[in-house]
């Protein structure tokens, strides 16, 4: 077996374009600007920390000791790598949020050292309020850059399974979507509401649930579905899956191409990035799940992975089955 | 019901946990009568193998009675007796219907772990890691034995625990390793590794033909076990400078036709080499040490088989492959098929020509677990091999 992965930009999943929504496409050069800055700052406080950590440390107020210099010597190499990122341009937007996610860092660490009493807290006050005042600026830079990169807009996934089923068994249980739920964990229900529409329910991790309207754009029996969310839904989503036959009575091959844009906006989709997004893993899980669906009937369940979250390898409990 | 937990480093614990249940519809409970701490389980026990969780229920070696059975489970029934194989394998799929168990397309649900660590995810296996699935082992009262319509052989004869207990994985890894290394009639076999899997693939080598079987190790007791039950020759790796060269005085300057790497990841040797392993290994520079490797590679005849049933977690470092590349040497690996094993090896157990119960030196109550994975560590009082009873 294997997953296989490929990523696209531009197009969509059946060959058709995205539409990018009457949208004006902001220039590159919008943020680029204010990105460049921000790259050479965190380079040259990169070097102070790295290089004289106790004058930084005397100037922000904070005590001076072994620890509180090694802490400053890490924030230093972040602060360098993220310059690095933003001067290097192609995934700006990218290293401009990694900013972001560095700040909230380090006002993690000032907001302690605001509490300790070794702190000279004027001092570190200051260096507060700068913080605060150079966040602002990134997510602002972030924000801008993020614009100004239209194909990273939707999250895209080309994953690929090989099934012991043959293209026919396998395309027409996809093609009846109410069974979809069965493998894809976050899926509650799909509805088919008309001819070529459907509605679909998700409900996710966080608790919160989803719910959108999807038409099949294109249907070639036993060899491609393809489907895309009707306008106004809340979730932006188009995908295709094709069904090929695998050599030497393999069974199936399936490629899955999925692009969405999840809820919450820009700020969500670029930290779901920055973090190594999770739709590529979760689409990878799924079609292993439908692997197992259409090979061995259900979908398996281990001890430890029969409840959400990490667990040991040891029996769940009742009580935990039916939460 | 109880259970013996890995709890850390050369720390584990029997412990109370939630009786298993039902969790999917090819499902079956079964009570544990027998159960055994496997040499693997050492690696566990030394902290060697990742992604352990602090509680997981441990054991691969098991065997019991069946209490319940999920709704597609058709061929057992509440009250067969069963050896359980250590891979968890779903019947279905290509690598099952072709006779590679252990690498089960669909019976590991974290298959994406051991994708990030090996390219591609074998099979899941009890009480061995969540790399391999999360699931509960068999050293407790009670398991969940999952796809029990493809995996569990019914023993309802005459034979006893001890004799077919070992089908469950050393028996058939044994055999497996000696299946690989493609014996003829005239061969000379060189096995790396005493222990009971050592023990089982020099058994099988003669089974499978082979003239002469040279066993290496360095526990007295061990050596003598592989000349007394199965009429190996020994070398004691302290007693010689070099085994390669012990080998090749042994096989008139050849060397053996096929070697087998019964040891694994954690393999010992006197002097520098290594040194240099343990130390690399304690750096995370290499995950494994494959000293019995590079010598089962060296020694091997031209045109030779090596075949590697000890157990690899990860990266090696120094490997020959310049002698394996340039003499013509085949490599053969794999975590034991066992279901492809069960049934031909019960028949030879039934038949008389083995007895798989001589590796048996210890027997002690599953509470007791803790001492039993200690007295096998450190090689106390001549340990062989510990059976638990439930």
């Amino acid at each position: 077996m294997g997953t296989a992965t490929r990523s696209e930009t531009q197009r969509g999943g059946a060959g058709l374009p995205l539409q990018t929504r009457g949208t004006r496409a902001p220039s590159r050069r919008e943020g680029a600007g204010l990105a460049t800055a921000l790259g050479w700052f965190s380079i040259g406080l990169g070097l102070a920390e790295l290089v004289a950590p106790q004058r930084m440390a005397r100037m922000i107020g904070v005590r001076d000791d072994e620890e509180s210099r090694n802490v400053m010597r890490a924030v230093g190499a972040r602060e360098i790598a993220s310059g690095i990122g933003l001067l290097s341009q192609p995934a700006a937007a990218r290293w401009a949020w990694s900013r972001v996610a560095g700040d909230a860092m380090d006002l993690t660490l000032l907001g302690r050292a605001l509490t300790s009493d070794s702190t000279q807290r004027n001092r570190t006050t200051a260096a507060t309020a700068a913080v605060i005042g150079i966040s602002a600026l990134d997510v602002y830079a972030g924000r801008r850059l993020s614009r100004a990169e239209p194909a990273r807009r939707l999250a895209r996934v080309t994953r690929s399974i090989t099934i012991g089923r043959s293209p026919e068994e396998v395309y027409r249980f996809w093609h009846d979507f109410e069974n979809l739920p069965r493998f894809m964990r976050y899926l509650e229900s799909v509805r088919v509401t008309g001819d070529r529409r459907s509605h679909w329910t998700a409900k996710m991790p966080t608790g919160m649930r989803l719910e959108w309207d999807a038409e099949i754009t294109e249907d070639r029996p036993n060899e491609l579905i393809a489907w895309r969310s009707l306008e106004g839904s809340e979730v932006r989503t188009e995908g295709a899956v094709r069904f090929r036959e695998a050599p030497g009575g393999r069974g199936t091959e399936v490629v899955v191409n999925l692009s969405y844009q999840p809820p919450g906006g820009v700020v969500t989709t670029k930290l779901a990035q920055l973090f190594r997004a999770i739709p590529d893993y979760e689409i990878e899980r799924e079609l292993r799940a439908f692997k197992q669906v259409m090979e061995t009937g259900e979908v398996l369940v281990s001890d430890a992975t029969v409840r959400p979250g990490p667990h040991p390898a040891v029996p769940p409990a009742e009580e935990e089955l039916r939460a | 019901m109880k259970a013996n937990c890995w709890m850390g480093k050369h720390n584990v614990e029997v412990r109370d946990v939630p009786d298993p249940r039902i969790l999917n519809s090819r499902d079956a409970i079964v009570r544990i009568t027998s159960t055994a701490i496997c040499g693997s389980d050492l690696h566990l026990y030394n902290g060697f193998v990742p992604t352990m969780e602090r509680g997981d229920v441990l054991g691969h070696e098991f065997m019991g009675e069946v209490m319940e059975v999920g709704r597609d489970v058709k061929n057992l029934k509440a009250g067969d007796r069963v050896v359980v194989p250590f891979p968890i394998a779903c019947g279905n799929c290509w690598h099952c219907q072709h006779g590679f168990y252990s690498t089960c397309e669909n019976s590991n649900p974290n298959a994406w772990m051991a994708e990030k660590m090996w390219g591609h995810s074998p099979s899941g296996i009890y009480g061995y890691s969540h790399l391999l699935g999360g699931f509960a082992g068999g050293q407790a009262q009670y398991v969940r034995v999952p796809y029990a319509d493809v995996g569990p052989l019914k023993v309802d004869d005459g034979l006893s625990d001890d004799q077919v207990l070992f089908l469950s994985d050393i028996f058939p890894t044994g055999y497996m390793g000696a299946e690989m290394a493609d014996i003829h009639p005239g061969d000379v076999v060189a096995v790396w590794g005493c222990g009971p899997v050592g023990q089982f693939a020099i058994a099988s080598a003669f089974l499978l033909g082979a003239e002469r079987v040279i066993a290496i190790d360095r526990f007295p007791y061990r050596l003598q076990m592989a000349r007394e039950r199965s009429r190996a020759e020994t070398i004691d790796y302290e007693d010689v400078d070099n085994v390669v060269d012990a080998l090749r005085e042994l096989t008139g300057g050849r060397g053996p036709d096929a070697c087998i790497d019964a040891v694994g990841m954690e393999a010992h040797t006197h002097g520098l080499e290594y040194a240099y392993d343990r130390t690399k290994q304690a750096l995370m520079l290499e995950t494994d040490r494959p000293i019995a490797l590079r010598e089962a590679v060296m020694a091997c005849r031209n045109g030779g088989t090596v075949s590697v049933i000890g157990v690899y977690g990860g990266f090696i470092d120094k490997f020959p492959m310049g002698s394996v590349m340039n003499r013509s040497l085949t490599l053969r690996s794999g975590q034991c098929h066992v279901q492809r094993y069960m049934r031909p090896l019960l028949e030879r157990i039934r038949n008389g020509e083995i007895d798989p119960s001589f590796v048996i030196t210890h027997r002690l109550p599953l509470d007791q677990a803790p001492e039993g994975y200690d007295m096998f560590l450190n090689k106390r009082d001549n340990c062989e091999k510990v059976v638990l009873t439930a």
